[in-house]
C-alpha cells in the first residue's frame, strides 16, 4: 500500500482514539467547568484493569466491556465525594483536585501492577491483516477506525436526538436555569462525569494493544488530549471530533515524514489555531 | 521581629544540624525560591501555571550545558541560566497569556510536556533520560561550593536576595497592576493598562527566578535529568504553594520546606509516597485552602485578640 495512504489511515485510528478521551474530557469541561487532570488517570485505569481481565478471562471482548464499569464507579465517587463541593469555588480548585488525584492513581496502578511496561494482545479475531487500497492494513487497526466512528455518532446522536443530551445541553448553557427548571442537575454531572470516565478506560483498553499500557501512559494521552480541546473549542463535541482528526493525522505524518520535528508540529498547530481563533475551532467566547 | 530570629537560626543552622540537616535545609531553601516564583503568577498575578517545572529545568539544563559543552565559569552558569529561561518564558508566555483561566493551565502544561520530551529525545545534549552528571561546581576566592556548608550559604544567600526581589516587585506599581490583573482584569484593561504585556512580564520574571532555582538544583546534585522538567515536578511546585498558602509569598516557602521535610519522613516509610502526596494536595483543597501560612495568621490574630 502507499505510505500516504497507510499513514492517513494509522493518523485516522490514532485519532479516533483521542476523540474516545477528548469527547468526554470536553463534555466534562463543558458542563461542570472541570479541567480533569485525572482523565488521563482513568484512561491507564481501564488499560490495567482490561489487562488483569484479559488474563482472567482470555477475552479482549470481556476487557472492553469490564474495564470501563469499575472506572466509572470511581470516577462517580471522586465526584460525589469531592468535586460536588467544590463548584461553587474557584474553577482553579477543581484542576488542583483532579492533579492530585492523578498522583494517587499513579501510585495505585504501580503498586497493583508495578512499573512494567505491558502490551495487551488484540482480540485473536483481529488479528490477521486485511487486503484493503491494494494493501495489508491490520484489521484490528481498522475496527478501531469503525468503532471510534461509530462512538461518534452515539455520542452526537445522544446529545443532539434525545432527552438526555437535551438536559446535558440544558446544563452546559445554563447551569443554573435548569436547576431551576427542575433538571436533576448534580445527578447529572455524576451521570456524565463518571460516563466520560467509562469511555476514557474503554479508551484505555482499545488503545492498549497499540500504545501498550505502562504507568505513565496517562500523561502521555492526557496532553495530546488536551490540544484536540484547545483546538477544538472546550465544551464542543464536534470540536473534540474534528481536533482529535486532525492532531491524530498531523502527528503521524509529522512522525513519518519529519521525524526530527514531529514532536513540534502538533504544537506548533495548536499555536497557529490559537493565535487565529483564541475559543478554538468551535469554541464560543467564554460568558 | 519573628524573620529576624528565623535569620539568626538560617545562619547558625550548619553548625546545629550537621551534614544532613543542612543538606534537607539546602535543597528547601533551593524550592523555596522556586515556589515563591509560582506564586507570583499563581498568587499575585491569577495566572496558575501548571508547567513550572519548564522554566526550573531549563534553568537547571542551562547551568550544566554551559559549564559542560561551553566550558562556561558556573558563575557565568547561573546568569546563563537565568537568562534562558528568561527567554524561554518569553517566547512560551508570548503564547500563554494571550488565553485566560483554563486554556491557560493547559497550555502551560503542553509546553513544559513538550520541554520535557525535548530532554528525553535529544540524547546528544541532555544525555536523554540518563541525564547529565559531574559538571563542577561554582569556586570563588577558594572557597568551593562542593563544601555543604559554603553550598548552604550560597543557597541561603539566594533565597533572602529572591525574597527581596520579589517582595519589591510585588509592592511596586507593577506588583500592584498585577493584583488589580487577578482581580478584575476587564477593569485593569478599562483603566488603559496593556494586561497582556503586565501578564507576560510577569511570566518572565517568575521564569527567571524558576530558572535560578534550577541552576542551584543542578549545583547541589551536580546532576540534572528531565525529571526536573516533569508533570511530576509542576505538581510539587504547586502543592509547594497550595500547602504553603497562596499569595503570601512566604507562606509558599515554609511549604516547600514542610513538602520537603515530608518527604523525607514519608519516604523512609513507606514506598507510596506519590500517593501521600496527592492525598495532601487534595486534602488540601478541599479544607485547608489558606495555607499553613493562612493558618499561622489566622491564629496568631486570634491570640492577639484575647
Amino acid at each position: 500500500m502507499d505510505l500516504f495512504v497507510s499513514q492517513l489511515l494509522n493518523g485516522l485510528v490514532y485519532g479516533l482514539l483521542l476523540f474516545l478521551l477528548a469527547s468526554g474530557l470536553s463534555l466534562i469541561f463543558g458542563l461542570m467547568g472541570v479541567v480533569n487532570l485525572a482523565h488521563g488517570s482513568f484512561f491507564m485505569l481501564g488499560a490495567f484493569i482490561g489487562l488483569s481481565v484479559v488474563s482472567y478471562t482470555g477475552s479482549f471482548w470481556w476487557a472492553l466491556v469490564l474495564a470501563p464499569i469499575p472506572v466509572a464507579i470511581a470516577a462517580a465517587a471522586i465526584e460525589i465525594l469531592l468535586l460536588r463541593h467544590l463548584y461553587k469555588r474557584d474553577k482553579v480548585d477543581m484542576v488542583l483536585l483532579t492533579f492530585g488525584l492523578s498522583f494517587v492513581f499513579t501510585d495505585l496502578v504501580e503498586w497493583g501492577w508495578g512499573k512494567d511496561t505491558f502490551s495487551l494482545s488484540e482480540p485473536a479475531s483481529l488479528e490477521e491483516s486485511l487486503e484493503f487500497l491494494g494493501g495489508y492494513f491490520p484489521q484490528y487497526r481498522l475496527a478501531i477506525v469503525v468503532f471510534g466512528l461509530a462512538v461518534a455518532l452515539l455520542l452526537w446522536l445522544l446529545i443532539e436526538k434525545t432527552r438526555i443530551g437535551a438536559m446535558v445541553r440544558a446544563g452546559i448553557d445554563d447551569t443554573r436555569t435548569a436547576m431551576g427548571i427542575g433538571l436533576n442537575v448534580p445527578l447529572l454531572l455524576t451521570t456524565t462525569f463518571a460516563s466520560g470516565a467509562a469511555l476514557a478506560g474503554m479508551a484505555g483498553v482499545v488503545a492498549g494493544p497499540i500504545l501498550g499500557v505502562y504507568s505513565g501512559v496517562d500523561v502521555e494521552v492526557l496532553i495530546p488530549a488536551f490540544i484536540v480541546i484547545v483546538i477544538g473549542g472546550m465544551g464542543s463535541l464536534k470540536g473534540a471530533f474534528v481536533g482529535s482528526l486532525l492532531i491524530g493525522i498531523a502527528d503521524t505524518f509529522g512522525k513519518a515524514y519529519m521525524p526530527e520535528a514531529s514532536m513540534f508540529l502538533i504544537y506548533a498547530a495548536m499555536i497557529v489555531i490559537l493565535l487565529a481563533r483564541p475559543h478554538g475551532l468551535f469554541g464560543q467566547a467564554a460568558s | 521581629m519573628g524573620e529576624f530570629v528565623f535569620f539568626l537560626l538560617a545562619l547558625a543552622w550548619p553548625f546545629l544540624a550537621g551534614s544532613y540537616g543542612t543538606g534537607l535545609i539546602t535543597e528547601a531553601l533551593i524550592f523555596a525560591i522556586a515556589a515563591m516564583s509560582l506564586d507570583l503568577l499563581m498568587g499575585y498575578s491569577g495566572l496558575v501555571s501548571f508547567g513550572h517545572a519548564a522554566f526550573f529545568g531549563v534553568g537547571a539544563y542551562a547551568l550544566a550545558l554551559s559549564g559542560m559543552k561551553l566550558g562556561l565559569n558556573p558563575w557565568l552558569g547561573i546568569l546563563v541560566a537565568v537568562m534562558t529561561s528568561a527567554l524561554a518564558a518569553l517566547i512560551i508566555g508570548y503564547f500563554c497569556v494571550r488565553v485566560s483561566g483554563v486554556a491557560f493551565i493547559m497550555l502551560t502544561l503542553a509546553f513544559a510536556q513538550l520541554l520535557y520530551s525535548a530532554a528525553v529525545k535529544w540524547r546528544g545534549i541532555t544525555g536523554g533520560s540518563d541525564g547529565i552528571g559531574g559538571f563542577d561546581r561554582p569556586q570563588i576566592a577558594g572557597l568551593s561550593l562542593n563544601d555543604p556548608i559554603y553550598m548552604y550559604f550560597a543557597c541561603l544567600l539566594g533565597f533572602v536576595l529572591s525574597l527581596w526581589l520579589l517582595r519589591r516587585i510585588i509592592n511596586s506599581q507593577f506588583g500592584h497592576a498585577l493584583v488589580g490583573l487577578r482581580e478584575n482584569e476587564t477593569r485593569m484593561r478599562a483603566l488603559g493598562f496593556s494586561t497582556d504585556r503586565l501578564k507576560l512580564c510577569a511570566f518572565v520574571l517568575s521564569g527567571a527566578f524558576a530558572g535560578f532555582a534550577g541552576a542551584l538544583y543542578a549545583i547541589y546534585n551536580s546532576f540534572i535529568s528531565p525529571d526536573a522538567l516533569s508533570f511530576a515536578q509542576s505538581g510539587m511546585f504547586l502543592l509547594m504553594v497550595v500547602l504553603g498558602g497562596v499569595g503570601s509569598l512566604l507562606g509558599p516557602a515554609i511549604g516547600a520546606a514542610i513538602f520537603l521535610l515530608m518527604k523525607q519522613f514519608v519516604s523512609s516509610h513507606t514506598e507510596h509516597w506519590l500517593a501521600i502526596v496527592g492525598i495532601i494536595f487534595v486534602c488540601c483543597v478541599m479544607f485547608f485552602r489558606s495555607g499553613v501560612y493562612g493558618f499561622l495568621k489566622q491564629w496568631l490574630e486570634r491570640g492577639a485578640r484575647t
